[in-house]
């Protein structure tokens, strides 16, 4: 494939608004969607507004929807389009628009900083932690995270149901929470967290978020599910009662959402965000007002999340989110079975 | 007066990556108010782009390890032009930062008796290197990102730190912009770490991110600091080098420590051919001897794929020049013939996945094409070995944009640790400095108004220049005459051209407005890029010899008389001076481990 003109129709605008702009690009061989952006940048749109870091899929910043579909911008080579396609880019739908492509992705730094911090056991007599490959094997699946968000972006729990969001940690989180459960040191119980304050049973196991991984982690069969046999077995398994009454082998303690209640330490610009910029205190020197306004920054509810106190778990409203929680037994149940018939079958070799 | 909003702290830390994330931890445990500071999104630092691990010599793989050969790697590594205490205090100290991030979630890959394993990377004596796969950077960067949350620690993401503010001769804060908003931010603080990382973005093949614009070298240089070192600039062996966007991305060392071999088109291990004298007694100089080392480290010598970075580095370069590249213009990188599929699939998961992805190239099954990136600086602030204070009071640097710890070459895995290291250092002693002040410093509006107004002024130019045009010339120029072989008429040459640069920089406009306008931050960045990119041609001009990760064509020997002397950069008066300066001296203790044999 040698170098050739490429259509792009890249979304422009910000919280307040935007449209579709139609560019024509030169590309090369071997090059990505991020190479044309870039180049677009550099020759036609200087101000176009893109988060990347790294280009090598190993930074996760450069997320965006390529033709409706969660990407990564440096990992989506041009080859795999057909020649003369017209590519549509946007921003990623489930949060608040700041600019062009780039968007507030604050939600999951507040779902992150209400995950309880991982408490290891004490080490052994020699100051060394024993653990086996295998064991550590299992958390190191969802430490490949990058944290890209192009699962949080996909779910339907919170995709277009804004008010889904202050109930639901999303995949993202849940393989975090997995981690912390899987590790071979943990000694917290994060169960009912799962199930009364973080949304787990919202999630029906459609793996759209594994379906997007671009680090190819399995969200839905190796995280949320185990999680969600986990969280049953505690409330509903009566042998399972019975049992940590009688072995006490449980002695996991049981933890609440971190963070308290006070303002968030991710800090957001301040001020009044809106309105033009104030005169400078030399004349010669104006700052950009009459000709660069300052636009509105997005209006979306996600400038602080505000929790729900822990008590109160005050479920969802809407015929959906009602269904998806009525939905969420047999979802369990599928899944238990699901994971049992797997688990046969890699025993079974 | 200025629109902006200000935050008093006590600590401020500009820069998130490992050294910033483990100063402000530090910082925040001492009892400091403590802010994080970051260009990009919280967790997304150049930190996660290490691949390879942490050197520490925890003496789990080879209980023959200790801090001692981990110091005497490191200095010959530099070519003993490491500041001693630095190397010193890093070799004793890693093993402990590694197991508390063991204690704080980080997932280590393990021996069979449990413990954290250890692999082998250039230069470093006995397997060391504590890993996650190939992606232990990530795997710092989020335990680190983990523990910041949990403590509560105050994040401002997505903001840039323009200038550093004074009152007299000490800090008292930092002004900035949110990337977000335009708007401007002014943190009042009477310490600030830098932990900017470093500068390659002034190159055109690096295996650098945007962030890396030399930020804290510049800002530490107009703020009275000093930067050491700015001469030596590592090129990685192992980048991509095909597609053309891919260019400079980084290929892990841990593909030789894992027995990947460097081959010409003609097939032959070339790197035999290359073994300097200064590494030779402890070098295969055969096939045979360095393919039993892998098992047998005690009775055989290190193969010569894992010689420092600046060797391999070098040789490469000349396979290239001398017509035995491969057809991309690199050299072939083979591990496919060495280990089974399965065995390169868990121990270098990424590296499959990358050129998979990135090159429809199968690593199990076919070489890579590898060739010199721009990967690290050696250079950079000049700071105290035990607190990481530079010279300006209240300022402090750490990780990449600090100098000396690394002399003229750093080993890899050795960055990692210098991080954790000295990123506690200096939060310690950023608090205890804020703490042990009995005033505190102000801040000027004066100088804020002005500081403002400087960040605005691209909106208000009409010279026609493009940010991004500026750039590419700049880092063309930095390529072809400041790289990986230097000379002096080249290294004259490239000065006069940044100095074009500079112009045209000044004549820089941006459309837009400021509401996350990547236009005006590279405007604003370049000015950065511009300075550090002088000194660090000013220095290689300077310095007529070739040592680690520094070569001249017009100077190839290693001067020992030049081993005694760092390169010590100031500014005044708006311009950048050069001045030599003595290394400090070894104590005899530490000068007898590299008097025994090796």
């Amino acid at each position: 494939m040698a170098a050739y003109d490429l259509s792009l129709r890249v979304w422009r605008g910000d919280g307040a608004g935007g449209d579709f702009v139609d560019f024509t690009v030169p590309v090369e061989e071997g090059e990505v969607v991020l190479d044309a952006i870039h180049r677009l940048q550099a020759t036609q749109a200087g101000d176009l507004a893109v988060r990347w870091n790294c280009k090598a899929g190993k930074c996760g910043s450069c997320s965006a929807e390529v033709n409706g579909i969660p990407r990564l911008m440096c990992m989506t080579r041009l080859n795999t389009f057909a020649a003369g396609e017209t590519l549509t880019i946007t921003p990623l739908r489930t949060f608040p628009i700041i600019r062009d492509l780039v968007t507030d992705v604050s939600f999951n730094y507040e779902m992150a900083r209400r995950v309880p911090a991982f408490a290891p056991r004490p080490r052994d007599a020699d100051g060394n932690y024993r653990m086996a490959q295998v064991d550590v094997e299992r958390g190191q699946e969802f430490h490949k995270c990058i944290e890209c968000f192009l699962c949080q972006d996909t779910c339907h729990v919170i995709r277009d149901h804004e008010e889904n969001k202050p109930a639901f940690a999303g995949p993202r989180m849940f393989i975090k929470y997995a981690e912390l459960e899987m590790h071979p040191l943990d000694t917290s119980d994060r169960r009912a967290l799962l199930q009364d304050q973080m949304g787990l049973g919202m999630c029906n196991i459609t793996k759209c978020c594994t379906e997007v991984c671009p680090e190819h982690i399995k969200i839905t069969d190796n995280a949320i599910i185990p999680l969600k046999e986990r969280v049953v077995d505690r409330k509903y398994d009566p042998l399972v009662f019975l049992g940590t009454k009688i072995s006490r082998r449980d002695r996991r303690a049981p933890v609440t959402a971190a963070g308290g209640d006070g303002p968030s330490p991710i800090k957001r610009p301040g001020g009044t965000p809106a309105g033009p910029v104030a005169p400078p205190p030399e004349p010669d020197h104006p700052l950009p007002e009459p000709d660069h306004p300052l636009p509105v920054p997005a209006p979306g509810p996600v400038q602080a999340v505000e929790l729900p106190e822990p008590a109160a778990t005050t479920p969802p409203a809407g015929p959906f989110t009602r269904w998806l929680r009525w939905g969420a037994l047999p979802a369990v149940g599928l899944g238990m079975v699901t994971a049992l018939v797997m688990r046969r079958r890699h025993r079974n070799g | 007066m200025s629109d902006h909003e200000s935050h008093d702290y006590d600590v401020v830390v500009v820069g998130a990556g490992g050294s910033g994330l483990r100063a402000a931890i530090a910082a925040h445990e001492a009892g400091a108010r403590t802010a994080v500071v970051c260009k990009s999104l919280l967790g997304k630092a150049h930190t996660v782009m290490a691949e390879g691990g942490i050197a520490a010599a925890m003496g789990n793989v080879w209980s023959e390890d200790n801090w001692q050969v981990h110091f005497r790697d490191t200095m010959r590594g530099g070519k003993m032009l490491n500041n001693w205490r630095m190397a010193q205090l890093h070799a004793q100290e890693a093993p402990a930062r590694v197991w508390e991030l063991e204690e704080w979630g980080a997932l280590f890959d393990r021996t069979p008796e449990g413990l954290i394993s250890q692999r082998d990377f250039g230069g470093h004596r006995y397997a060391r290197l504590a890993h996650v796969g190939d992606r232990t950077g990530l795997e710092m960067i989020r335990t680190l990102q983990n523990r910041v949350l949990a403590l509560g620690i105050d994040v401002f993401m997505e903001c840039t730190v323009t200038q550093l503010l004074k009152d007299g001769d000490r800090i008292s804060g930092a002004f900035g912009y949110w990337r977000e908003s335009g708007r401007f931010i002014v943190f009042r603080a009477p310490a600030v770490i830098l932990a900017t990382g470093g500068i390659g973005k002034s190159f055109q093949i690096t295996s650098n991110s945007w962030e890396y614009t030399g930020d804290g070298h510049s800002l530490a240089l107009w703020a009275g600091g000093s930067l050491i070192n700015m001469e030596f600039v590592q090129f990685h062996p192992t980048g991509m080098v095909w597609p053309p966007s891919v260019k400079g991305i980084l290929i892990t060392e841990s593909v030789r420590g894992e027995g990947g071999v460097l081959r010409n088109s003609e097939g032959q291990r070339f790197m035999f051919d290359y073994i300097p004298e200064f590494f030779k007694e402890e070098t295969a100089d055969n096939e045979a001897e360095a393919d039993r080392w892998y098992a047998d480290h005690i009775n055989n010598r290190r193969p010569p794929e894992l010689l420092p970075r600046d060797e391999v580095a070098r040789a490469i370069n000349s396979e290239i020049k001398a017509g035995r590249g491969s057809p991309h213009g690199g050299v072939f990188l083979d591990i496919a013939t060495r280990r089974s599929a399965p065995d390169i699939l868990r121990r270098l998961p990424s590296m499959y996945h990358q050129f998979k992805e990135l090159a429809d190239v199968d690593i199990t099954k076919e070489p890579m094409e590898v060739g010199p990136t721009c990967h690290y600086v050696m250079g950079g602030v000049e700071v105290d070995a035990d607190t990481q204070a530079a010279i300006v009071p209240g300022l402090f640097a750490v990780g990449e944009v600090s100098g000396g710890m690394h002399g003229s070459n750093r080993l890899g895995g050795n960055s990692l640790s210098d991080l954790l290291v000295f990123g506690r250092r200096s939060g310690e002693h950023a608090a205890e400095y804020a703490r042990e002040l009995p005033d505190r410093p102000r801040v000027s509006e004066d100088v804020v108004d002005e500081a403002a107004v400087d960040a605005v002024a691209p909106f208000s130019q009409t010279g026609g220049e493009n940010p991004y045009s500026v750039h590419k010339d700049l880092q063309q120029t930095m390529q072809a005459l400041v790289g990986i072989v230097r000379r002096g008429d080249e290294l004259e040459q490239a000065l006069e051209e940044i100095q074009r640069l500079k112009e045209r920089a000044r004549q820089v406009c941006v459309e837009g407005h400021r509401q996350y306008n990547p236009g005006w931050h590279l405007a604003l960045d370049l000015r950065s890029m511009l300075t550090v990119s002088e000194c660090i041609a000013r220095a290689a001009l300077e310095r007529q010899e070739s040592r680690g990760g520094h070569t001249r064509d017009d100077h190839p020997r290693t001067d020992p008389d030049w081993g005694k002397i760092n390169l010590v950069v100031t500014a005044a008066n708006g311009t950048v001076q050069l001045s030599r300066q003595p290394l400090p001296t070894m104590p005899a203790e530490l000068r007898e481990l590299f008097e025994e044999n090796a």
